[in-house]
């Protein structure tokens, strides 16, 4: 991994020059901090259109088969993913369908539906939700009851799934869904579901309001849908191992690199979590007796614990690529969910905390510091921190893959 | 000049690690060291080096002590990513060696740049073991506690240095008295006072010098010092993080093997989440070691100069940070069998605990890195 390769050099002075060209104009509306949280239309479709004029230069599913719209190549996602970082530029609008359903069509699809679906996603004409969780399965992934009933070469289905991400937006479905409600895990099959399509005929979105008082994910609710056995991935009871496709990829730590953007340039060292934006905004800030933030030794200790965990976390990232240094295959990137979310909720935290008295100032507020951001932030941190696994799954997952620890149940 | 993202960790460096696992592993197993560091309980024991000499020999024959000294000076000019790769796994094993303090001290000689330091490399390489004898009785560079002065035949010292690492294992000593200055431990005037000290992997001395004969290495001691800090500190993070995983290891194998409410104790979540969150933290202290190796092998500018103090910082003090969870986890995990002296993790908590305050704790170089990156206040 060390030494790239000559394709890589080629793909990445291929990117360089397209960026160089082709950063998008600025947006005219406030966008949300991430894609899931889209919300307005007009949001999407500017969105849509950056994800299209990259994936039409090759930016996006590199690494996936010509025949199925991809580039065709090896090892060059990550690449792009690279370059895209370095410069200012919007994130993708299509995650949940370059994260996660992409890798589980591109292993488990027919080819048929390979051709059909990928090139589409790719170019986010189609925009993919997740129909995994449900009221009654949450961490407990594998206990979702809405049903799918055989009929003929169709599947009816039953059910209500919940916190899904882009749903009101959504051309197609990835769900999991039960088939034989006597085997919890081998009594699972998975689909893709054309829900827009059905929108009004067995199909019914409602948006949820998360914590933070915005909309941006929904419930959905299935009504003797009918859909074609076409749709059905892998075998019928095969569902769960299909699933862990999905999630492997969904935690970073599938084959398939999700492509990804939203880099900032204007930074001398680069942080994922904005540590820097936070020692930034405690230079402007001050403690309650008058005293410069930036001063306050506690508040000084605080931002330099982050900032090492920023760093590690991502020089750990860089240790994973030099073999002779790897412990264990999927250790680190096992690691990265659990460990990015966390530092995010931290940094979020200790910016309110910053900010002091203005903390309590929210996104409506003309005086709130930072236009509320970090309010924002503190509590949207916990879709992260819980969805896809929450913290405490996925310490568990850790402990049983990696460090081979007996099961819990 | 720009880092490379393998870190300059090449197939020798690799091929090095991987001998030293292997040699270590199989010459130098747990109980071994038990038995070697643990043979009297009694705290109140005359403070004593327990350490396998002949051992220490194979390592110079491998001539691993001397892999950083430069060319010229008959070595192999490994760099940095070598040594904590080497320090990494002799901290893995908790070895009690002169093979940190020689590592450490060939950083310092190499900074030196003068005829003198450079002909006590060569000594390094004909198997000579240094330590560094630098700090004052509150464990500060603060004052001059020792002081030189000239005679007709050369400089002498006069005073005393306080927290000598493994100065009973070493034959020379760097000594800080304004500036840095060569004293064999076995000249006339030197009375090596061994402390009695909690880590039994290790040996600590205050040494009184009286008109002790001194051979000056460079004028300008703390400038020296400063410059060599980065990687002097790098390797200490790099054996803490070697004892960090097998305190890691080891508690996870005991989880996996112990059996309490008819589980193995690693079923229950009050104990996997602990070695997991030790296992993140682990992870991240070494890659910053790495890191910050990388960092300090790659100086070319000014600026570097900076950018390596603050990697070595930040490895030092998640290093630190993640000795101290380790130990109150591998000992509290073990229960009660972690409480007893014939138990192994108490070995390794004690080293780390040491290695926690030696050269600064976590939160003392925090507070210099905030000055780097936010300024001083």
């Amino acid at each position: 991994m060390a030494q790239e390769t000559e394709e890589q050099k080629k793909f990445r002075q291929h990117c360089r020059e397209w960026l160089k060209d082709n950063i998008p104009p600025a947006p005219t509306m406030r966008l949300p901090q991430q894609a899931i949280g889209i919300m307005e239309r007009e949001q999407l479709e500017y969105l849509q259109r950056w994800q299209k004029s990259a994936y039409d230069a090759g930016l996006v599913g590199c690494d996936y088969p010509l025949e199925c719209g991809g580039g065709g190549h090896n090892n060059c996602q990550r690449i792009a993913n690279d370059e895209m970082q370095k410069v200012n530029l919007p994130y993708f609008p299509n995650v949940i369908g370059l994260g996660m359903a992409a890798p589980t069509i591109f292993y488990h699809a027919s080819d048929e539906l390979k051709r059909k679906l990928l090139p589409r996603l790719f170019s986010a004409e189609e925009i993919w939700c997740q129909g995994f969780s449900e009221p009654g399965a949450g961490s407990d992934l594998a206990s979702v009851q809405t049903f799918a009933q055989p009929k003929g070469d169709k599947w009816i289905i039953n059910g209500h799934k919940v916190w899904t991400s882009l749903a009101h937006f959504a051309s197609w479905m990835i769900l999991l869904a039960r088939t034989d409600k006597s085997d919890k895990y081998n009594g699972l099959t998975y689909f893709v579901v054309p829900i827009k399509a059905a929108l009004g005929s067995g199909v019914t979105v409602r948006p949820l309001i998360k914590a933070s008082g915005e909309t941006g994910f929904n419930e959905v609710i299935f009504e003797n849908l009918q859909i074609d056995d076409t749709y059905r991935l892998d075998a019928v009871g095969r569902g769960w191992q299909v699933a862990m496709t999905t999630l492997t990829h969904e935690r970073g730590a599938g084959q398939l690199v999700m492509p990804s953007s939203g880099g900032q340039t204007d930074s001398d060292y680069s942080s994922i979590a904005g540590v820097n934006e936070v020692i930034a905004l405690a230079q402007q800030s001050c403690r309650p007796d008058g005293g410069l933030s930036s001063h306050d030794p506690w508040i000084r200790d605080q931002l330099m614990r982050l900032l090492i965990r920023d760093e590690g976390m991502m020089q750990a990232m860089r240790v994973h690529q030099v073999s002779a240094l790897r412990e264990h295959p999927m250790r680190i990137p096992l690691q990265g969910k659990l460990v990015v979310t966390e530092l995010i909720q931290e940094v979020a935290e200790l910016a309110l905390e910053i900010e002091g008295a203005g903390s309590t100032l929210y996104i409506a507020d003309k005086n709130a510091p930072a236009g509320g951001r970090w309010a924002q932030a503190y509590i949207n941190s916990f879709a992260n921190t819980i969805a896809a696994g929450t913290s405490e799954v996925q310490r568990n997952i850790l402990g049983e893959r990696v460090l081979d620890m007996p099961k819990s149940k | 000049m720009k880092d490379p993202r393998d870190f300059g960790f090449d197939e020798q460096c690799a091929q090095l690690k991987q001998a030293a696992r292997s040699f270590f592993q199989k010459k130098f197993p747990t109980h071994v060291l038990h038995q070697l560091v643990a043979p009297d309980p009694d705290p109140f024991r005359a403070p004593a080096a327990n350490w396998d000499r002949a051992l220490w020999r194979e390592l110079v024959q491998l001539g691993w002590h001397a892999l950083a000294v430069p060319e010229s000076a008959g070595g192999v000019a490994m760099p940095l990513v070598a040594g904590v790769a080497l320090i990494e796994e002799a901290g893995r094993v908790a070895l009690p060696s002169p093979l940190l303090t020689t590592l450490q001290s060939t950083c310092v000689l190499k900074a030196c740049n003068t005829p003198a330091a450079h002909a006590l490399l060569e000594t390094v390489v004909q198997g000579s073991a240094v330590t560094l004898a630098m700090l004052d009785d509150k464990g500060t560079l603060q004052s001059g506690s020792v002081t030189p002065g000239k005679t007709d035949s050369g400089y002498v010292l006069n005073g005393a240095a306080f927290f000598v690492q493994d100065a009973a294992k070493s034959d020379v000593l760097i000594v800080r008295a304004g500036g840095l200055y060569a004293v064999a431990v076995n000249s006339p005037g030197v009375n090596i006072v061994p402390d009695h000290i909690v880590d039994l992997t290790r040996d600590q001395a205050h040494i009184k010098f009286e008109n002790a004969a001194a051979t000056l290495l460079a004028a300008q001691g703390d400038l020296i010092l400063r410059q060599s800090e980065p990687a002097r500190l790098t390797l200490l993070a790099a054996d803490m993080v070697g004892a960090g995983e097998w305190q890691l290891q080891t508690t996870v194998e005991y989880a996996k093997t112990r059996v309490q409410f008819d589980h193995p104790i690693g079923f229950f979540q009050a104990v996997k989440h602990p070695l997991v969150d030790l296992m993140v933290l682990v992870d991240q202290a070494r890659a910053l070691v790495y890191a910050a190796a990388c960092a300090i092998d790659h100086q070319t500018e000014p600026a570097d100069a900076v950018h390596a103090q603050k990697s070595a910082r930040m490895a030092k003090a998640a290093a630190s940070d993640m000795a101290s969870y380790a130990s109150k986890k591998s000992v509290q995990l073990h229960g009660g069998i972690g409480f007893t002296w014939e138990s192994f993790v108490h070995l390794y908590a004690k080293r780390q605990k040491h290695s926690q305050v030696t050269m600064g704790d976590a939160a003392y170089h925090r507070r210099l890195l905030a000055d780097i990156v936010m300024g001083v206040t």
